[in-house]
This record gives structure tokens, C-alpha cells and sequence, in this order.
């Protein structure tokens, strides 16, 4: 048996942001008081130099490490979104951090390391190495949503989040023993050669695709697994919420598509309606309840199911094309997301006020910057043309339609107009209704600043001119 | 004799008893060793598929998932005991200040 080849620089990226990651962590007590945020900005630092990273990383195209690890379009397409992500939650975080009395540097240390095992997810060509990052990923989300110690409400969702969390990594732990007890393998290329040859028991293989499909799906909150989804959401700290909203979205719809389209193919017709109900499902309960819910948090936890939704739809289409839009759609979604909870930490004040609808009311007179830039993330989310979220829809139903998914597409523009009523009710209240606050100490620092440009210029450059970002979607969707 | 079908058996009725636990006991501590439960009659079927497979595969694996379910218990104590100091109660049931 022979070694391992050795190559740094095709897991460069998920390097830096552990080495970054342990620096903070060790720094944190040597760093007086003042000079926390500090570390913050070195956290920053550190997103970006893995960012950088990315292009040795694409040089280094093939499978390394006895084939445990791929580097390929779609990794790189897909880090690119995930250190977006973590770059502007740690600018989105800084000041919430400061403001809620919660200095804590580990927040940032915990931050890469979710980051670091994103990345895993989207460069494993191996179940086991899925696991691995899909654990490293969860456990420091699991802390990051009850970092607010003393708040029974982010413990709630802390625990709420662990418990469902690892219930469903242990459906996923015993759909990798019976794929590996029926294929003697847990390599995805080695899977489809042997789900090629005859002598499988396909009852087995479906049984193990089902339960990999149930855990991943917790972990995308698509219903009917999405039930634990607005109570995490709504207790975490605004920040991290963002980030839940996107990041583990992102990286579990990664593996989705890896291990589906890599592993299963030959057994589509098996798990192929399934996927079909799973969007339909979702894209109507999730839009269809977020109309009613008065806390803006949670409306957006619903809105976040709704838009997994869609990215499922992508999925059902099982095409290239698909893919492509998925690809797409996920960068439009967590451009546009993650500059709306910006906006949510921006006007909420300690401990969680101020995070209902209705106390958006006159913002538009009162700050109308600020409210331009909430309606450009509400008109995205929603898909108004001109939008990251248009562009991104608008792929995303032209796929399946190329793929005869005539009914999903239906019901996706359907519950798109549902959606228009609970997005713009928030513009209804910025714009349209008397202010019962005045909004003077809602403070704008530069961090938060840079994070809002970032994710507003994102949304407006996708849904104008998308074509560059797609040309790079369906080049990373070809594998 | 005892086969591999039978290790396969044992690991589907730990794992059934351990889904069931989950959801039907009350008591967070309860939860979190059915959890475990879990986890392990996963480790049963790697290690079961691995002898008979002849592969290490699934025994390297098995050490990763104990590694895993270490961490993994850690942080789940450590919440338990966070939320512990705020509201002193074991029962998930009592645990419910969001609903939708």
C-alpha cells in the first residue's frame, strides 16, 4: 500500500481557514479588552486570503489524497460562495458582537471552522470525508446558535438545533454503512461503477440513497423535514441566523448534487419523484406560512425554506442545466439574504427588540437609505426583474422546463406571486405607514457598511448582468 | 453460528430502539444517549460490512465516527448545561418558548 501523495495546494483554502481559525482561538487572551475586534478583521483577513487561495487550488485539478478529495469547477465555484458567506457574516457580526456585550473571539474562530468544514463538503469525493466536513460544519453552528449564554432563547434554538442535527447525521451514518455493505465501497466513483454492474441488491442501494436523501434534507430544511427550521432561526443571534440561512443550505445542497448525480444516477427513476414532491412541498408550505408571521425573523426563516424550494426544483431537474442554475441561484440567495439580515441586525436592538414587521414602520422617511437598500433585498428575494433573485428564478424554471417538469414550474411561479405579498408588506411598512420610532440610535458602523455595498452591489450586478456568473456556473456544472 | 446477517439484526434493532427513544422520551439526557445509541448501531453494521468485505474501510470509519460522536456529545452537554443555568428543567416539553 503506498502513501498518500502530498498536495498542499489543492486544500489550501480549507488550510488558511483553519490555521486563521486556531490563531484567534489561541490570540483571545493575549488581546486586551478594546482590541477584540481586532481579531475580527484578522478573521476577515484570513476569508480573503483563502479566497486567494482558490486560484492555486484551481491549478491543481483532479483527485488527490487516495482520491478522498476532487478539485473541480464546481469546488471552486462553490468555495467562492461559501468564503463569501463567512466573510460578510464576520462583518455583519463585529458590531452585533459589540452591541449585545458578547466580545468574544472564538465567534470568529467557530465561524472559519464552519467555513473550513463547508469546504470539505464541497470538495469530498468520499462519504466518509462528507461526514466529516458535514460534522465539522454542524458542531460549530450548533455552538454559534446559542452563543448568547445568558438568553433562554438562543439556548432553546442551540438545543433545538443539536438535538434534530444529529438525529438526522445518524440517518446519514446508517445510509453510508449500508451503501458501503452493499457496494464494499464509500468512494462516490466507485459507487456508480458497482450500481452499474448487476449484482447489487437494489433494495439495499435504495434504502441507503433514502436515508442519505432524509439526512441531507435536515439538513437544507426542505419540508417535510423543516420543522425545526423558524424556531433555530429565530433564536440564534442575527448574524449567525444569516449564516445558517446560507451556509449549511449551500454546502448540504452541494453534497446533494455530488453524491446524487456522481453516486446514484442509475437509480433515478428511484429517488427522482421523490426530490419532485420534496420541492413542491416546499416551495408551498414555505411561502404560503411565511405570510403569516409577524417576527421578521422568522418570516425569513419561512422564506429561506421557500427559496430551498427552488434550488430543489434545480435538483429535480437532474440536468446540467439544472445544475447550472442551482449553482447560480445559490450565489444570487445568499448575496441577497445575507444583505437582509444585515439589515435586520441593523435595526434590531439588544437582546432581539425590534425584529417585528410592523417596527419597520416609517423607516422610509425616517432613514431612507437604509430602506432603499431593505427594499432592494425584499424586491431580490421576492424576483422582481433586474434582481440577483429574477435571474436566478428564471434559470432555475427555464431548467425544468427543458427537463419536462411543466407542473413544478408552475407551482414555483405560483407560489412566487405568494411570496410578493409577504415581502412587500415590509416595504408596505417602511413606506406607507407612520413611524412609532424614530430610529436615532440605530448606528451604521464601517464594517456593517461594507457588508451591506458588498451584498446590494452582488444582488444588482447578478440581475443585470448575470451572464458572466453563468457562463461560470455552467462550466462548474460540467464536472 | 453467528453471521454477519445476525450483526446486521442486532445494529437495526439498537438503531430502531435508539429512532424510538428520540422520539418518544422526554428527558434531554434520554435523548442524547438514544442519540448515541444510534451512532453505534452504526459503528456495529461498519464493522460488520468490514469483516465481511474483508476492507478496512469500514473500520477506519467506525474510529471516525466515534471520534465524531465524542465531539459532538461534548457540545451537547455543554448547551444542556447552558440552558441548565437559565431554566432549571430536563423536559423537553417545558422547552417552548417559540412555536409558530
Amino acid at each position: 500500500m503506498n502513501l498518500a501523495t502530498i498536495n498542499i495546494a489543492a486544500i489550501l483554502p480549507t488550510l488558511v481557514l483553519s490555521v486563521v481559525g486556531i490563531v484567534v482561538m489561541v490570540a483571545e487572551p493575549f488581546v486586551g479588552e478594546q482590541k477584540k475586534s481586532n481579531l475580527g478583521w484578522l478573521a476577515f483577513a484570513g476569508t480573503l486570503a483563502a479566497m486567494l487561495s482558490l486560484v492555486p487550488m484551481a491549478n491543481n485539478r483532479g483527485q488527490w489524497y487516495s482520491n478522498l478529495w476532487i478539485v473541480d469547477d464546481y469546488d471552486v465555484f462553490l468555495d467562492f460562495i461559501f468564503l463569501l458567506i463567512a466573510a460578510i457574516t464576520i462583518l455583519t457580526s463585529m458590531d452585533f458582537l459589540r452591541r449585545e456585550e458578547l466580545n468574544h473571539p472564538e465567534f470568529y474562530s467557530l465561524l472559519l471552522f464552519a467555513t473550513a468544514g463547508m469546504l470539505m463538503m464541497a470538495a469530498s469525493n468520499e462519504l466518509v470525508m462528507v461526514f466529516l466536513g458535514l460534522e465539522i460544519l454542524s458542531i460549530a453552528t450548533y455552538v454559534m446558535a446559542g452563543f448568547r449564554r445568558a438568553d433562554l432563547k438562543s439556548n432553546e434554538s442551540a438545543l433545538k438545533y443539536f438535538l434534530l442535527g444529529s438525529f438526522s447525521s445518524a440517518f446519514f451514518l446508517y445510509g453510508i454503512a449500508l451503501i458501503f455493505g452493499a457496494t464494499g465501497s464509500t468512494n462516490l466513483l466507485a459507487i456508480a461503477d458497482a450500481l452499474r454492474s448487476s449484482k447489487i441488491q437494489i433494495s439495499l442501494v435504495s434504502l441507503s440513497a433514502a436515508l442519505i436523501l432524509i439526512a441531507l434534507c435536515f439538513k437544507v430544511a426542505v419540508a417535510p423535514f423543516h420543522v425545526w427550521t423558524p424556531d433555530v432561526y429565530e433564536g440564534a443571534p442575527t448574524p449567525v441566523t444569516g449564516f445558517m440561512s446560507v451556509g449549511p443550505k449551500a454546502a448540504g445542497f452541494a453534497v446533494l448534487f455530488r453524491v446524487f448525480l456522481t453516486a446514484f444516477p442509475s437509480i433515478e427513476d428511484r429517488w427522482g419523484s421523490a426530490i419532485w414532491m420534496v420541492a413542491a412541498l416546499t416551495m408551498i408550505l414555505g411561502n404560503v406560512i411565511a405570510v403569516v408571521q409577524p417576527n421578521i425573523k422568522r418570516m425569513l426563516a419561512y422564506s429561506s425554506i421557500a427559496h430551498a424550494g427552488y434550488v430543489a426544483v434545480a435538483f429535480a431537474a437532474t440536468s446540467d442545466r439544472g445544475v447550472s442554475a442551482a449553482l447560480f441561484y445559490l450565489l444570487a440567495y445568499s448575496l441577497m439574504n445575507l444583505g437582509a439580515f444585515a439589515m435586520v441586525t441593523i435595526i434590531s436592538r439588544k437582546e432581539d427588540k425590534l425584529v417585528n414587521v410592523t417596527d419597520y414602520a416609517g423607516l422610509g422617511s425616517k432613514r431612507p437609505g437604509l430602506a432603499a437598500v431593505l427594499s432592494l433585498f425584499m424586491l431580490s428575494l421576492a424576483g422582481v426583474p433586474g434582481t440577483a433573485g429574477f435571474a436566478g428564478k428564471f434559470f432555475i424554471f427555464r431548467a425544468a422546463l427543458e427537463s419536462r417538469l411543466v407542473w413544478l414550474a408552475i407551482i414555483g411561479v405560483v407560489t412566487t406571486v405568494i411570496s410578493f405579498y409577504y415581502y412587500l408588506s415590509v416595504i408596505v411598512q417602511m413606506y406607507m405607514r407612520e413611524p412609532h420610532d424614530e430610529f436615532s440610535d440605530v448606528r451604521l458602523c464601517g464594517s456593517l457598511k461594507f457588508a451591506l455595498v458588498i451584498s446590494a452591489a452582488g444582488t444588482l450586478y447578478l440581475g443585470l448582468l448575470p451572464t458572466r456568473v453563468l457562463d461560470w456556473t455552467t462550466t462548474a456544472a460540467l464536472r | 453460528m453467528v453471521t454477519t446477517f445476525h450483526y446486521l439484526l442486532l445494529g437495526a434493532a439498537l438503531f430502531t430502539i435508539g429512532v424510538i427513544g428520540v422520539l418518544t422520551r422526554r428527558n434531554i439526557m434520554i435523548i442524547l444517549m438514544s442519540i448515541e445509541l444510534m451512532m453505534n448501531a452504526v459503528n456495529i453494521n461498519l464493522i460488520a460490512f468490514s469483516n465481511r468485505l474483508q476492507q478496512v474501510t469500514g473500520q477506519v470509519f467506525a474510529i471516525f465516527v466515534i471520534t465524531v460522536a465524542a465531539a459532538e456529545a461534548a457540545v451537547g452537554l455543554g448547551i444542556v448545561i447552558a440552558m441548565f443555568k437559565n431554566k432549571e428543567t430536563m423536559n423537553i416539553n417545558e422547552i417552548d418558548l417559540m412555536k409558530w
